[in-house]
């Protein structure tokens, strides 16, 4: 309601700047004046909107708690009397009665009668407190351009208040992105603690069970609770260290073949579909991993595996019939392919960056190109590299969406590829998708692992960043 | 007749030091005392297109060995051109294309059966920017002799680097820190340790394209007297901007304008009594 005011504010603002403008104009007449005519207008346009708005907001985050001081202080005995949450509720009522709505429930005798009335009182305030915003901005507004106009001659440093205002402005921008940081990281950490009271840190980073059902009754069995997190980061691993051994060697040589290799046409062509297969979203190739290459790898390997049966092989035969679908080696090789683009194109970028005269430095000694890229290009680049290879990595212990569909769930304390492992990321979302409490040891074992989950991936971006940075500073 | 390229020159062939007339269809004025020594590189209407652009018209030089001859022209004249035609560096641009026929020891060099990797080992080359490998002394100067197969033994290759670097002029300044890392020696070693590393593979012909650019007046002045010692051996071909260094290491100079050979000659005659008047305009400084 409060904020229909808004059009007529901007209104106001742009007449300010206007006025403004105009007026600096006519007194900085036949003088030569500090700032030009605009900057007083875009100072006086500041001084319009700013405090208004800031009277907006706060009449918006304090109205509903003034509204219901203003409603429990006139309201009848009966109703005053009323539990906390049922007053709550009839006063939330007789709002939407006010409004010309339906009542949420129906109310008994004394209340049902009350109610017209009442709802009549919620909408006089409601009106009221609205009003009241609205005359305040207003007021706010005109104190502030008067304030301003008042101000206006040919000395005054408009220039550099607008300046120090956009300044402040560009600033506030800046401080959401960290603050926001810092509040998820705080959240985090919090959480975090109040997990590690009931569940010490020893036994959550070093234990090898791990399965958080716990009793919801007390009378349940089988239901005590194990959070030792060991199985979830081996699996974690794994995972990362298949898709790394997908990722590194092909990324890496195609990013050779690319820069190195490739006509202009082909390189044109193809680096920007590499760059449309990094935009691919990963729940694409989570289904592609779980309906398409893990039943392909069961069928394979299940064969392989009969045919062994009975053979001098027969004990890996058997197991090898009963490999599933969702395995290790599924979730981290189509990880692996989701990291080729990212690597390669990182890559490219790393060894396109080794100057040329090292190319022609090596060609005029008579080396072939791969003798270059060999002996030259490969070592002047490895730093570089091995920084995209690590946040390669720090993307894919981080990775989720096709850890969940294709990993499975099972906590298993193994590096065997073909079994079903699980990781990190799948356990946080299992942990919290559903209806949770949020103080059950299971809801909060969530934050243990983000928590683990931050402190790896930005301990590995850390390393990465200045690693790539000392090599880029060394050819610059 | 494939391998004849690459066996070891006796320096008993060549036209010895009789003056040739080259056969020549554009007018290049060419003074009458002939090349000083042997010719080692004779270029015949040598022509190079970048894309559709022509870089270069037929130009058409004879190139004595043991000498040095200066390339010198105002920039974009096609002097650079053509000394990465004699190594095939052109090779490396994908778009660049080359006519015409460049013959060393009498062989052409663009023939189908000649390697340009392997005739690159035979014509060394030099930057205009120090470019040594990130690596270390050691290893830059044995980079060539390790990629060609020259030293069959630790102790060889020790030998080839030694030699190398004592030749360039910076065994004295480096024998005590061989293992440390090559781009760590100031701008006029650097320069020195790459021309130590193009010698260490046994070049005959060093082509260095405007060396001393990037190097301050004592390091040009080191590196200046090495090209005089390095004569002896080899036939070097320099590309320059600066008249004075051409006057100094050089004693056959070719000017290059436009893409065009102008006039070439005994360095001396070519700066005290040049024929063209764009030659003496250029080397008076009044263009370029």
């Amino acid at each position: 309601m409060t904020w229909l005011f808004l059009p007529i504010l901007i209104a106001a603002a742009v007449a300010a700047f206007l006025g403004g403008r105009a007026l600096a104009r006519r007194r900085s007449e036949g003088q030569r004046a500090h700032s030009r005519p605009g900057q007083h207008g875009a100072y006086a346009l500041i001084w319009t909107a700013v405090p208004a708005l800031i009277v907006l907001i706060a009449a918006s985050v304090f109205s509903p708690q003034v509204e219901r001081q203003l409603m429990a202080s006139g309201a009848p005995e009966a109703v005053q009397q009323l539990e906390h949450f049922r007053r709550e509720a009839f006063y939330a009522d007789a709002r939407a009665v006010g409004a010309g709505h339906q009542t949420a429930q129906i109310w008994p005798a004394p209340y049902a009668e009350l109610l017209p009335a009442e709802g009549q009182r919620a909408h006089r305030i409601s009106l009221m407190l609205s009003l009241g915003g609205i005359v305040a901005a207003a007021l706010a507004a005109l104190l502030g351009a008067l304030f301003v106009f008042s101000q206006i001659r040919p000395g005054m440093r408009a220039r550099n208040r607008v300046e120090g205002w956009i300044v402040g402005a560009l600033f506030a921008c800046s401080a959401v992105a960290v603050l926001t940081t810092i509040g998820i990281v705080a959240s985090l950490v919090y959480d975090s603690i109040r997990f590690f009271h009931s569940v010490p840190i020893t036994e959550f980073l070093f234990g090898t069970q791990w399965s958080p059902q716990t009793a919801i009754r007390a009378d349940q069995i089988g239901s005590s609770g194990a959070f030792g997190a060991l199985p979830l980061f081996t699996g974690t691993f794994l995972i990362m260290l298949i898709a790394m051994c997908v990722a590194a060697p092909v990324g890496l040589f195609s990013a050779i073949y690319l820069s190195e290799y490739a006509g202009p046409v082909f390189r044109a062509t193809v680096k920007p579909v590499l760059e449309i297969l990094a935009g691919v979203p990963t729940v694409v190739y989570g289904f592609f991993a779980a309906l398409t290459v893990g039943p392909a790898l069961r069928t394979f390997f299940n064969t392989i595996g009969s045919w062994m049966v009975g053979g001098p092989l027969d004990g890996l035969g058997q197991y090898l019939m009963l490999v599933q679908n969702q395995m290790a080696l599924v979730a981290g090789g189509v990880m692996g392919i989701m990291l080729i683009p990212f690597v390669s194109s990182l890559s490219d970028d790393i060894i396109n960056a080794v100057p040329q005269s090292l190319r022609d430095g090596s060609y005029a000694m008579g080396a072939t190109k791969s003798e270059t890229v060999k002996r030259v290009l490969l070592p002047a680049a490895l730093p570089g590299v091995s920084g995209a290879m690590l946040l390669a990595m720090s993307r894919a212990i981080g990775e989720t969406m096709i850890v969940t569909m294709a990993a499975g769930l099972a906590a298993k304390l193994t590096l065997n590829p073909l079994e079903t492992v699980t990781t990190v990321t799948v356990q946080i979302v299992t942990l919290l998708t559903g209806d949770q409490e949020f103080d059950s040891p299971k809801t909060l074992a969530a934050f243990g692992l983000g928590l683990t989950l931050f402190l790896v991936t930005l301990l590995l971006n850390i390393v990465a960043q200045r690693i790539v940075q000392t090599y880029r500073q060394q050819y610059d | 007749m494939k391998f004849k390229l690459f066996r070891a020159p006796d320096g008993s062939q060549g036209g010895g030091s009789a003056p040739e007339a080259p056969v020549i269809s554009t007018p290049v004025v060419t003074h009458g005392a002939g090349p000083v020594g042997p010719t080692k590189i004779s270029a015949r209407d040598v022509s190079v297109f970048y894309g559709d652009k022509q870089a270069l018209y037929d130009v058409s030089l004879e190139i004595p060995d043991k000498t040095v001859t200066a390339l010198i022209g105002p920039s974009g004249c096609g002097k650079s051109t053509f000394l990465r035609t004699m190594n095939r560096m052109n090779d490396t641009i994908s778009h660049c294309r080359v006519t015409g026929r460049i013959e060393m020891d009498g062989e052409d060099i663009n023939a189908k059966s000649v390697d340009p990797v392997l005739l690159r080992a035979r014509v060394g080359m030099v930057f205009q920017k120090p470019n040594p490998f990130p690596k270390t002394i050691y290893e830059n100067v044995a980079y060539g002799p390790r990629i060609h197969g020259l030293a069959s033994s630790k102790g060889e290759l020790d030998d080839i680097v030694q030699i190398s670097l004592k030749r360039a002029g910076l065994w004295e300044e480096v024998s005590d820190r061989l293992h440390s890392p090559g781009t760590g020696l100031s701008g006029g070693q650097q320069q020195r340790l790459v021309i130590a590393r193009a010698i260490a593979v046994e070049p005959e012909v060093i082509l260095m394209d405007e060396p001393c650019s990037a190097l301050d007046p004592i390091a040009t002045a080191k590196i200046e007297e090495l090209i005089d010692e390095l004569r002896e051996r080899y036939c070097i071909v320099i590309v320059t901007h600066s008249m004075a260094q051409a006057a100094r290491v050089s004693q056959r100079t070719a000017f290059f304008h436009l893409g065009r050979l102008v006039e070439t000659g005994p360095t001396e005659e070519i700066f005290t009594n040049p024929r063209e008047r764009r030659t003496l305009d250029y080397i008076t400084g009044r263009f370029g």
